[in-house]
């Protein structure tokens, strides 16, 4: 079925998320930096009365990085990727023009309404599940949207075969559309007020104690497989080879990785909870199936650096392979560093510390930040049809942002040993060595650190915003699009 | 038989959820109701102690305190008996926390006073030097959502079965009785109190939300 003539390709909505991408990393890396300086610097987190204490804030930067900045960068590559992979154009479809206009809208909305009630201190509590229930419910409509704009687009396809990309994109989808709905099950309390002047906002979580943590951690560890893993492995498989001009070396890993990683990481959510009330056998199965999720995702990160198997050289002219496969190199890194902080007596000691923080940031800001970076940077001459403003500012900002990762995991997971030994540390007579402000204060040079990490990260990324700014109102017109080779062809 | 699901779509989604969600139908069902059951004498919390459950959760306290003391010498040295699921059965959300970056508290009722709540909250590094924690003044100044923490109660009892207004246990009510309740109790905590305009405001039946985070946590034990 596939025709010679080119498409032409809409990418308005493309542009409208990436500005999205943008604007909430801004707001949320800005708000990561600050809480990290509060916690070197306490003063600092009452400098804006109850809005601005470290916790006030730390849900609203939680929540802008995750489903503000990341979100916005999935969505931008999905209607980007969708669209080229699937050979068609929104152009076709007035219907899914519009579905995917929408969904921009409400999503930004949205955004834009969690920061506002974050703030005022609407929140469930739940991590990563914050947002009161009337917000929910906002979230489950673009959701569907999406998935709208995802199956009408596939339907439409011109490619018999459906990418890897696609795949990915699908199951974060699905994943997300049921951890998200039965994770938020929630009862707004104002219907049982009687008489009471009670609060329109306020909601209770369906499950109560240990069945509630025992759902939230199903959702909250899912959270990450399925929009900082999935979507991001989606953006590899199509940006990398696309830039790189090479093809992906193993189908076969693809599948393997693929269906290997979608059974496997819902079970690994038991290792947030080793040691508490919920049932034995599930924490053994979540540290066990914990250790089991190094092969899949291993699978993909080994399939991504061999795609570059003899083309290595790329990686001295091109600042764009640069970030991506140093992605790959920090994904192999979180994918063995969570394994390892979930065998039982690791996380004995790594449970409640820094060292997660430290975790969670190398994945997030090497793997999920560059990633996403680096598909706006491959999209940009084509979406805007300019040429990239500035290579030279794209190889600082790669090696300012590369520095502020290695000095924030690195004084996180310093930090995180250091309390978790001290707190269980003994004196010769059987008592407790350390008070625990004790193993507060000996933060206090890594806390720094990592405030100081943050910011160079943070630094990097208004170079981003400054260059695709630049790229995109200034930049060199093209005449045609920058040639590579298709994973398609 | 992957080349032919990735032609088809469709069929390729279900396969896929249903690859998804097997091990949430595993882990999940099967236990779901058997753990969370209340500990013989267990107590729901009164509506001022929900007040200040709410307000813990306003604050995000649980973004660096836990409630959960895993079983460990170091930590039942440090925190007490560790914790058991029935102590949990009427918590709404759950309050486990991830990340300590300040002390556990889910028996801080057992070694903390009012009177050190409420030095504690004004400014934390004067009651312990070297405290990272913020300080949060606007505690006793707003008021209590009481209306709300009402509605929490009548919920948990309309909708879970909680058994409030049962004998022996907290007595909810209407809201003018759940109302009048909460603020009896609310005195009890502002007398043990030294900050006079808090008094003031609960003698003039309004509750700032200081007294109702503290009545919260004097009672986890």
């Amino acid at each position: 079925m596939q025709s010679n003539a080119q498409l032409e390709y809409d990418y308005s909505v493309v542009k409208l998320f990436t500005f999205a991408t943008i604007l909430f990393g801004i707001i949320g890396m800005t708000i990561g930096v600050i809480i990290a300086f509060q916690l070197a610097f306490p003063e600092l987190s009452n400098l804006a009365g109850e809005y601005g204490t470290f916790s006030r804030l730390r849900p609203l930067h939680t929540n802008g990085v995750a489903f503000g900045f990341t979100l916005s960068g999935i969505f931008a590559t999905w209607y980007y990727v969708g669209q080229r992979t699937l050979k068609m154009s929104l152009k076709e479809s007035k219907f899914l023009m519009t579905v995917a206009k929408l969904h921009f809208w409400l999503y930004f909305i949205t955004i834009l309404l969690a920061v506002v009630t974050l703030i005022l201190g609407y929140t469930t509590s739940k991590e990563y599940a914050e947002l009161e229930w009337p917000l929910d419910l906002l979230v489950v409509v673009w959701w569907v949207l999406w998935g709208v704009s995802m199956f009408g687009m596939i339907g439409l396809r011109r490619e018999r075969a459906i990418y890897v990309s696609i795949w990915y994109y699908m199951s974060s989808f699905l994943a997300v559309a049921m951890l998200y709905l039965f994770n938020n099950m929630e009862v707004p309390t104002f219907f049982w007020s009687g008489d009471a002047p009670s609060s329109l906002m306020h909601s209770i979580s369906m499950y109560s104690g240990t069945n509630d943590a025992l759902v939230q951690w199903w959702y909250g560890h899912n959270a990450v497989a399925f929009v900082f893993t999935t979507p991001i492995i989606a953006i590899i498989y199509y940006f990398l080879p696309k830039e790189s001009g090479q093809p992906i070396f193993s189908y076969k890993l693809s599948v393997l990785a693929f269906w290997g990683l979608m059974f496997v990481y819902l079970w690994a959510g038991g290792h947030h909870l080793l040691y508490s009330t919920v049932p034995d056998w599930m924490q053994t199965m979540g540290s066990a199936m914990s250790v089991v999720l190094i092969l899949p995702s291993w699978g993909s990160a080994i399939n991504m650096l061999l795609t570059m198997k003899g083309e290595w050289q790329q990686l001295q002219t091109s600042p764009l392979i640069k970030f991506m496969i140093l992605a790959s190199t920090f994904y192999m890194l979180s994918t063995i560093e969570g394994p390892i902080q979930a065998i039982k007596s690791v996380n004995a000691i790594a449970h409640f510390t820094d060292w997660i923080p430290g975790h969670v940031h190398d994945g997030t800001l090497g793997w999920v930040g560059f990633m996403i970076i680096a598909s706006l940077y491959h999209m940009a001459p084509r979406i805007y049809k300019r040429e990239l403003y500035s290579k030279k500012l794209m190889d600082t900002q790669f090696w300012l942002q590369t520095t502020g990762i290695v000095l924030y995991f690195t004084s996180m997971w310093i930090a995180g040993i250091t309390q978790g030994m001290m707190w269980r540390a003994y004196d010769d007579y059987g008592s407790l060595l350390y008070s625990f402000i004790d193993t507060v204060e000996v933060l206090h040079p890594y806390y720094t650190l990592r405030g100081i990490g943050g910011l160079f990260y943070l630094i990097g990324f208004f170079m981003f915003a400054f260059n695709m700014y630049k790229t995109a109102t200034s930049g060199r017109v093209l005449d045609k699009e920058p040639a590579n080779a298709s994973p398609m062809a | 038989m992957f080349h032919w699901l990735e032609q088809r779509p469709f069929f390729f989604a279900v396969m896929l959820f249903l690859t998804v969600a097997f091990a949430g139908f595993i882990e999940i069902v099967p236990d779901f109701s058997k753990a969370s059951q209340p500990l013989v004498g267990k107590k729901p919390s009164t509506v001022l102690q929900l007040a200040g459950r709410q307000v813990y959760i306003k604050d995000s306290c649980n973004a660096c305190h836990s409630q959960l003391i895993r079983p460990f010498k170091a930590e039942t040295d440090r925190y007490g008996m560790y914790s058991l699921s029935g102590e949990y059965a009427y918590d709404r959300p759950f309050l486990w926390g991830s990340k300590r970056t300040g002390p556990d508290l889910h028996r801080v009722g057992n070694y903390r006073t009012t009177e050190w709540h409420e030095n504690h909250m004004m400014n934390p590094p004067a009651v312990v030097p070297g405290s990272i924690m913020p300080k949060y003044p606007h505690m006793f100044t707003n008021l209590a959502d009481l209306a709300t923490a009402y509605a929490n109660a009548s919920t948990q009892k309309a909708v879970f079965g909680v058994p409030y207004d049962q004998k022996g246990m907290p007595k909810l009510g209407t809201w003018k009785e759940a109302k009048a309740q909460a603020l009896e109790d609310a005195k009890k905590i502002a007398s043990e109190m030294k900050n006079q305009s808090v008094k003031d405001m609960v003698a003039a039946g309004k509750v700032p939300e200081i007294v109702a985070l503290i009545a919260y946590l004097n009672s986890l034990k």
